[in-house]
């Protein structure tokens, strides 16, 4: 087992991680960029070092600084965390020929998940069913415009080095795919450095459903069931769920079988997850595989009991996985709320800043994955998520309950938090109902739609 | 404990590299401090309002190094670290140090080295003046913006 291990991220991802090592008996070394001097995770690490200026570009992205970090501090092994330089094949081949162990998928790994199309086609060759789409990255506009009227409208055009949303772009008709095409282009470039896009049909309506799966170096698959994350905002998750509502056991076994499936094609090792977009009929397609530990892995572990991060530790340190499929089993009902530090009434602006108020739900059956503290100046170069928050129900309605008790009990301020987006979200009657789709927040959460706040209850019982 | 026993402690703290040692024997405490002027070593970073944190290990190499600006005693320039590695104070194990107190130096002059990932890197003053503190030693490990010498400018 690893003596010494260094946390190449930040904020509550970086605090996660070292509460693991911690309880494994494992050092954790820091790193911060100057503006997260006062950071949580910088106060818990055993050590912490300064790796350059707050951009991330000189900071967290920094490869040369992080590695020279990992060589001061004597560290055996790197968690890259999520974001930031996780799905980064060419950060992780660096530490493997620095001799620091990469807590996460092999480079190939990263690399053949990490383009999309690539992806997509070795799915195709696999029997893993994806979305109709272009057989690789699409030429030209000409070649766009064929492809869009042979699958049909409405489709969608996608970067291929993308992610996070950005480079995404659906197109109606022939008139808008031109156009949707050269700003995904343009959008990929600017984001990714890489203008190659691929076109997918566009699946009406689509829940967002995600399997987590566990590998380790033995050659050992698993899936821990799966993730609900419909509720999204331009397309970044704001509500997960595990188990999906309206799951399945045998859809679960499907979508398990063909995520297994998908991560033997990509020679995977680690914690990992597999994307479906799943249609009014059930069907399934793959969309993408992400090659890292996901923001929302704290569902899982509440329903199945098992710690993510301290299995991918496990695993990178050479062990079996601690448990075998038939072993697996989901308890309950656990939902996640993101809570960011914007402003919901005024389009979402972030609200970085100093935190003077910080209380923060607890009880039972309830969990906080936070960086805040009351004094915690949040700097405003990174994302704005400042908490995670975590309710366990022994069902859907028991695990809304426990959480809208909890959004109630919490005063954040006087940054401006999320928290008032989530009561709202979680009293409307069409999420309560369960199975809610990717529309759902741009359709009944505009503001248009979005009532001010003294006749918000009103409106939320005609929601 | 007698001195013979604190010598041999004090032995074992430069060998090792230790700037702390605090021990408890037979009813007696002893905490023995290396000092090191102009720069603060905390072994455990500020304490969190419950104050909940105790110390992982005393005597550590220093972990957390702390860069406050208003540390700075009575003026004088800081050159600091602009990359995290090792500090070396000569071109060569065998040759001279760069830079010595009460030198007086150039802007541009070469101050010392930071090896990152195999790499030598030379530091260089931004400012001409005197030199007059070394803050950091010979094979210490250095963070970003690390104070590395103070220079009274001329």
């Amino acid at each position: 087992m690893f003596h010494k291990i260094m946390i190449a991220n930040r904020g509550e991802v970086a605090v996660r991680i070292i509460r693991a090592c911690r309880d494994m008996g494992i050092y954790s070394v820091a790193v911060f960029s100057k503006a997260d001097r006062d950071s949580l995770h910088v106060k818990l690490a055993d050590e912490a070092i300064c790796i350059g200026e707050a951009p991330s570009s000189e900071s967290y992205l920094n490869i040369p600084a992080l590695i020279s970090a990992a060589e001061i501090a004597d560290v055996e092994a790197i968690h890259p965390g999520y974001g930031f330089l996780a799905e980064n094949a060419h950060f992780a081949e660096i530490c493997e020929s620095c001799q620091i162990k990469f807590i996460g998928p092999k480079p190939e790994s990263i690399r053949m998940a990490g383009d999309k199309s690539v992806a997509r086609e070795e799915m195709r060759k696999a029997g893993v069913p994806i979305i109709p789409g272009s057989r690789g990255t699409i030429k030209d506009q000409e070649e766009a415009l064929r492809l869009a009227k042979k699958m049909g409208y409405p489709v969608i055009l996608k970067a291929s080095a993308g992610g996070g949303g950005k480079g995404i772009k659906p197109a109606h008709n022939d008139g808008k795919l031109i156009s949707a095409f050269l700003t995904a282009q343009a959008e990929a470039e600017a984001a990714f450095g890489n203008r190659e896009v691929y076109i997918e049909k566009l699946v009406k309506d689509p829940r967002h459903i995600e399997i987590q799966i566990m590998a380790d170096s033995r050659g050992n698959i698993i899936h821990l069931g799966e993730r609900d994350c419909s509720v999204q905002r331009r397309h970044q998750k704001l509500i997960e769920e595990s188990p999906a509502p309206g799951m399945t056991q045998k859809l679960r076994r499907k979508i398990g079988e063909a995520a297994i499936k998908a991560a033997k094609t990509f020679k995977y090792e680690n914690a990992g997850t597999i994307e479906f977009l799943v249609d009014s009929e059930d069907n399934f397609y793959f969309m993408e595989m992400n090659t890292r530990l996901q923001v929302e892995h704290p569902v899982t572990e509440m329903v199945t009991g098992v710690d993510i991060v301290k299995e991918q530790i496990h695993i990178a340190a050479g062990e079996k996985l601690s448990l075998t499929q038939d072993k697996v089993e989901i308890n309950g009902h656990a939902i996640e709320c993101r809570i960011n530090a914007e402003d919901p009434d005024n389009d979402f602006r972030p609200s970085p800043g100093k935190i003077t108020t910080w209380m923060v739900p607890g009880g039972p059956h309830f969990r906080v994955d936070s960086q805040g503290y009351a004094g915690y100046a949040i700097p405003p170069y990174y994302d704005s998520m400042i908490a995670k928050f975590i309710a366990h129900g022994k069902n859907r309605h028991d695990a809304i309950q426990i959480m809208l008790r909890a959004l109630k009990e919490t005063q954040i301020g006087p940054i401006k938090t999320t928290v008032s987006l989530h009561e709202k979200i979680l009293n409307r009657p069409r999420f309560r109902q369960g199975a809610v789709t990717t529309n759902f927040i741009d359709t009944y959460l505009t503001p248009a739609a979005k009532a001010p706040a003294a006749e918000g209850k009103a409106a939320a019982a005609a929601g | 404990m007698n001195i013979k026993e604190i010598k041999e402690i004090l032995g074992l703290m430069r060998e090792h590299d230790l700037c702390e040692i605090e021990l408890e024997k037979e009813g007696m405490k002893l905490k023995l401090r290396k000092n090191i002027a102009g720069q603060i070593v905390m072994e455990r970073p500020m304490a969190m309002p419950q104050g909940g944190f105790a110390p992982r290990h005393e005597g550590g190499a220093a972990q957390v190094h702390d860069v406050p600006s208003a540390e700075v005693p009575m003026g004088g320039t800081l050159v600091r670290s602009p990359m995290v590695g090792t500090f070396y104070s000569a071109p060569a194990p065998d040759q001279p140090p760069y830079a010595s107190v009460g030198q007086t130096i150039k802007e541009g002059d070469v101050l010392c080295i930071v090896e990152a990932m195999k790499l030598m890197n030379e530091i260089k003053s931004d400012v001409s003046g005197v030199i007059e503190e070394i803050l950091v030693d010979n094979g210490d490990p250095i963070e970003f913006d690390q104070p590395l010498f103070r220079i009274k400018k001329a």
